[in-house]
């Protein structure tokens, strides 16, 4: 009898494990975020006098900047997500017809095209001298569209945010178990009821981490904003902070108008949570496959692919556009100039390190708020721990260089390490992406094993590896793809530390046009979006393995 | 049947944590003999098809050193750069200011006058600044498509109250030195009347950019008739794409012009060679480059004639040009001024 | 000394209570019953290592559990659902109850194959949970509990969803397990007549408290406490 005790022993101590405690990933992932957003804040603070600080803060122009900034961030935000909803649902319903895959890959193109080449794209399409107008003229009607000014915001950001809302949107129908579906057969619920009862429950659980990168993204959208917004009427904070710290220099206002910026995200992000407030998950063995009662409606097929049609070309002309202008440009003269493809590498090489760099915070502040969420039964804390993460997209990368370099400075050696930095800074930016992404499958993991984990001391390493990664490796694939495209064609980082030496693809694509060379820089325009896509896919299929883009 | 995730996980992760060492180690400079020179300018300057590596590489032949440029976004950028720096700062020589920048450069106490003899010199405009060099200027311009423009406008006046021409595409002056520039030309033509003229002028405004690019981009799309650019963008077509279609218009007034000047900085070991190197610049090793590199006028003496497409550019009457005090004083109030007219 | 001893056992949570103490021989069989909202799945969860006591002690074997994490006490859990891991072969499910990180050696693997063979599912090794019916995968479950050789085994339910007959045979795989492996149970069950079939004793729980504690067959043919005939449906 007391040999069985005894082997309990052994077995219990035989094979160890090392106990990280729960809280050390998250712990560490936050330190070093709250460490480089809120060091290079203080740094700009550093000389900062109160009184001027006072005077900005009250200064009833910034309050109505605030305010048109708000209401275009919250426009776009509710346009694109509620038009990503039937788009995500038809995808959804459709899930094999040919070609979903590259439509889903291509879904995640526009948030990584640099912002000027949007901008031509939209332009191209939708501008005074675009091909709406010219099609309008062709059919006789005199009424012109206006591009410039809400109409030319909105355009630009649902271009952008859309297919992101849909991308992260798609994942929540995996969730519903086949019981569902099945009961619904037998009850002859139809399309309406379909969607309020069974898809509507698990929509809510992924809309608020959806909608609060988009509005993120919005609220911090700049170049966008000015350009197609018309004027000076639309200006947004990002203005107001680049204005402080490039003109004017005063780097405390810029901080400070920083500060406010992120306060006012994280109130409505934190909003949005609260009055979306995620519902438990129904138990049940869920399963891809979808035998929903209403796929055979009449008309419904239609209306799938309309809607799937409809934002297709929505969204693939711009990027029509951006390919006609690359392929009319000197594409021989382009293509077989060395420094474009030295430029590629390190723009690869950087949005790689970025990837990594999130991906690994990023699972870091997931596991730990899991961790809190089942084990210290504190799903408010968990929350918070995410919310952090996903902030950082907020706080404009000018001002985090801006202050790390006063930081780094009298260290010296700023120049020689700008490419680190310029990883470490864009590994932050795209690291909501990793949290909005990977972390609902984590969740749900957790909720349904946390227990059978905990019994079987199954933690750590062991965990990551046996039972997390199989199921969170296709939206983890996902992301890291998304935040390598991000980082790829990202123009704003690498600029702020000036090296010329470390010569970025979209850093040559600004100099083509500042040399007047637009004809080569479409080229080279095209030359990025097609890496991005095979960046995206390459990483997506080593990752994700065979059943990614799903 | 089981794929063999784990085995190319590790090899990923195993890649990826090389891919980080290689970025983490810092590139390893191989000790020179060679004196190194810094200089801070904008990036337009430094990149292949501008000015630098052809500066470079002239420079380098004749004073056995090594030029390093470090590449900023743009002329505010190098001053806020400069800021930051302070007394920290490893540029030795500062290439791209423009005068309504100067004054406030000149407060960080971080430039040592350059003691030439500007008379010598022969620059091709007056000048008397002691801490600062000019290397090549330019007047601001409003370029229209001739396709689409027969009878542009021929003063600010006719532009701004006859309603003449049609839309406008202009940058916002505050990201951006051109749009800086439009602010300053409409305040030196109308002075006190300034924002009354911004008023009228407004609903013919297409849009307002964030910088050059976007600017001139759009109007390359067709998507207003005039831009605000520089009287030497026409060249660029008619050298490169032998087209006549853009160009400049002439306003009587004058238009207003842009200097770009260089500086040396305080307590820099290298004080011979940022010596050497303004003496380089406004010499025509140097100046001749400029016009087809950086497409503005040279400032200084020339060997070279000017590129044929440059004597059919439009040549201002007259120079308008605020002093770099008056624009350091006036600035934020003149913009301020502009956004209330803008925004109404 | 009895081999559990469960002291005193105190938990709160929101405004609900538990209260509880009994001891457990070896080799013993104990069924949990009583209402539903009675406490029978937090007790096992608090002996399991879920829930934190508020005060208490619980100790196997003469040591004291009350503060160990659910993989350091030598306690194995069946639960109704979610016992297995979706993605994960039977094998691999059953191996990680040797050891969590699924590092197996020989020793590993004769268990593994041992202890399939014990619940009567050998040759299972490579299906996937997907691929099994509800039974076996409480099976499989039950394989695991098996290979991890803890002493005490906690039952919530496991059997519910499957069909009388199937319960049945469960039950005597349960009878025939506590047998050959020197097992002792602890198994909540909402149909005390079945349960009746292989524990000995039972104890009553309602509304958070323990009422009743006894040999089943006392409780059940002699029920005395009103709450308990109610329960039962005895007049």
């Amino acid at each position: 009898m007391d040999q069985r005790v005894a082997s309990l022993h052994e077995s219990l101590t035989g094979r160890s494990q090392l106990r990280v405690p729960g809280w050390l990933p998250g712990g560490l992932s936050l330190l070093v975020i709250s460490l480089i957003l809120f060091a290079s804040l203080s740094a700009l603070f550093f000389n900062a006098q109160l009184a001027s600080l006072t005077t900005t803060l009250f200064d009833p122009y910034l309050l109505r900047v605030l305010r048109f900034t708000l209401w275009q961030a919250s426009l776009s935000t509710l346009l694109s997500v509620l038009l990503a909803i039937p788009v995500a649902r038809a995808l959804a319903r459709r899930t094999t017809f040919r070609g979903r895959s590259v439509l889903l890959l291509l879904l995640g193109l526009p948030v990584a095209t640099p912002v000027i080449v949007v901008i031509f794209g939209i332009v191209e399409i939708y501008g005074n001298n675009g091909t709406l107008n010219h099609l309008i003229r062709l059919f006789g009607f005199s009424f012109q569209v206006n591009l410039y000014g809400l109409t030319g915001i909105l355009i630009a950001h649902l271009f952008f945010n859309m297919p992101l809302a849909v991308r992260m949107l798609l994942p929540a129908w995996n969730q519903i178990p086949d019981e569902s579906w099945r009961l619904a057969s037998q009850l002859g619920m139809k399309s309406g009821s379909l969607f309020k009862l069974i898809e509507w429950p698990v929509l809510r659980r992924v809309l608020p981490g959806s909608a609060g990168i988009i509005f993120l993204l919005c609220f911090a959208s700049f170049a966008i904003v000015l350009v197609l917004g018309g004027g000076p009427r639309a200006t947004t904070i990002e203005v107001a902070i680049y204005q402080a710290l490039r003109f004017d220099f005063e780097p405390s206002k810029a901080a400070l108008l920083a500060l406010i910026q992120l306060v006012i995200c994280t109130l409505t992000v934190a909003l949005l949570h609260h009055w979306l407030r995620t519902l438990p998950l129904s138990s049940g063995l869920a399963t891809t496959s979808q035998n929903r009662p209403d796929l055979n409606q009449p008309g419904s097929r239609l209306i799938d692919f309309g809607i799937i049609l409809v934002a297709t070309t929505f969204v693939a002309l711009p990027l029509l556009a951006l390919v006609r202008a690359g392929l009319t440009g000197p594409v021989l003269s382009v293509i077989s100039d060395q420094s474009l493809w030295s430029a590629a590498l390190n723009s690869l090489m950087i949005a790689i390190a970025a990837a990594g760099i999130a991906f690994s915070l990023g699972m870091a502040l997931l596991t730990t708020s899991r961790y809190l969420r089942f084990h210290r039964k504190q799903p408010n804390r968990s929350e918070l721990l995410e919310l952090s993460g996903s902030l950082t997209l907020v706080v404009p990368p000018m001002v985090i260089a801006t202050g790390l370099f006063s930081l780094l400075l009298p260290f010296g050696f700023v120049f020689d390490w700008g490419l680190v930095l310029v990883a470490m800074i864009n590994g932050l930016m795209v690291l909501p992406y990793v949290i909005r992404l990977v972390g609902p499958a984590l969740l749900a993991n957790g909720e349904h094993y946390h227990h059978l984990c905990s019994e079987l001391g199954i933690r750590g390493w062991h965990q990551f590896k046996l039972i997390d990664w199989p199921i969170i490796r296709h939206p983890a694939a996902f992301s890291m793809g998304l935040c390598a495209t991000l980082s790829f064609g990202d123009l704003g980082v690498v600029a702020l530390f000036g090296t010329h030496d470390a010569m970025t693809l979209p850093l040559l694509l600004y100099h083509r046009i500042g040399a007047y060379q637009f004809e080569a820089a479409s080229v080279t325009a095209l030359i990025l979006a097609l890496l991005c896509l095979v960046v995206f896919g390459v990483i997506d299929l080593l990752i994700g393995g065979r059943r990614a883009l799903h | 049947m089981n794929p063999p995730q784990f085995k190319s996980k590790r090899t990923v992760f195993i890649t990826s944590l090389l891919w980080l060492l290689t970025l983490l180690t810092p590139p390893l400079t191989v000790a020179d003999a060679k004196p190194t020179l810094t200089i801070y300018t904008y990036e337009s300057f430094v990149s292949k098809w501008g000015p630098g590596p052809l500066v470079e590489k002239a420079f380098e032949a004749e004073c056995s050193c090594d030029l390093r440029f470090i590449g900023l976004e743009d002329g505010a950028a190098l001053l806020s750069r400069l800021k930051l720096e302070g007394e920290r700062t490893s540029a030795d020589i500062v290439l791209g200011l423009d005068t309504s920048l100067t004054k406030e450069a000149l407060e960080t106490g971080l430039f040592a006058p350059h003691k030439m003899n500007i008379p010598e010199l022969g620059l091709s405009l007056p000048w008397d600044d002691a801490y600062f060099l000019p290397y090549d200027y330019g007047h601001f311009a409003i370029i229209y498509d001739t396709q689409r423009l027969n009878n542009p406008p021929h003063s600010m006046k006719a532009l701004i109250e006859n309603d003449e021409g049609g839309k406008l595409i202009i940058q916002d002056p505050r990201t951006s030195t051109p749009g800086l520039g439009l602010l300053l030309w409409v305040k030196s033509v109308f002075g006190t009347t300034a924002p009354q003229a911004w008023e009228k002028l407004a609903p013919r405004i297409l849009t307002v950019t964030k910088g050059w690019s976007e600017a001139y981009g759009l109007f390359l799309k067709g998507e207003a008739p005039m831009v605000l650019s520089y009287t030497t963008s026409p060249a660029y077509h008619m050298i490169a794409e032998e087209s006549d279609r853009y160009q400049a218009a002439d306003f009587a007034e004058g238009h207003y012009a842009q200097i770009e000047v260089a500086g040396k900085t305080v307590n820099r070991p290298q004080s011979k060679l940022a010596d050497d190197f303004l003496a380089f610049m406004v010499s025509p090793r140097f100046q001749d480059l400029i016009p087809t590199t950086n497409w503005m006028f040279p400032a200084g003496r020339t060997e070279k004639p000017l590129p044929e497409a440059f004597n059919k550019l439009v040549r201002p009457v007259r120079t308008l040009h605020f002093t770099p005090n008056e624009v350091a004083t006036h600035r934020k109030e003149w913009i301020n001024e502009w956004l209330h007219s803008m925004s109404r | 000394m009895p081999f559990i001893e469960l002291e005193a056992l105190c938990y709160q949570r929101e405004d609900w209570q538990l209260k509880a103490a009994f001891n457990l021989e070896r080799g013993e069989c104990l069924a949990v019953i009583g209402p539903s909202g009675a406490g029978k799945s937090t007790l096992l969860s608090l002996i399991a290592g879920f829930e934190r006591l508020i005060s208490g002690s619980i100790r196997i074997n003469g040591r004291d559990y009350t503060t160990a994490e659910p993989a350091d006490r030598p306690v194995t859990s069946l639960f109704q659902e979610h016992n297995l891991f979706a993605h994960l072969s039977v094998k691999k499910n059953v191996g990680l109850g040797r050891d969590p990180g699924l590092r197996l050696n020989q020793k590993d693997h004769l268990a593994i194959d041992q202890a399939l063979e014990a619940v009567g599912l050998s040759g299972y090794h490579h299906r996937l949970p997907e691929s099994l019916s509800g039974g076996e995968r409480q099976r499989v479950a039950l394989a695991r509990c098996l290979c991890r050789e803890h002493p005490l085994m906690l039952l919530d339910e496991p059997f519910a969803a499957l069909d009388p007959a199937l319960r049945s045979e469960m039950r005597g795989l349960i009878h025939q397990l506590i047998k050959s492996h020197d097992l002792t149970v602890i198994m909540v069950s909402h149909h005390p007549d079945e349960a009746a079939e292989i524990a000995s004793s039972g104890i009553f729980l309602h509304q958070g408290e323990l009422k009743a504690k006894g040999l089943m067959s006392d409780l059940l043919n002699n029920p005395q406490l009103p709450l308990l005939r109610a329960y039962l449906g005895v007049s």
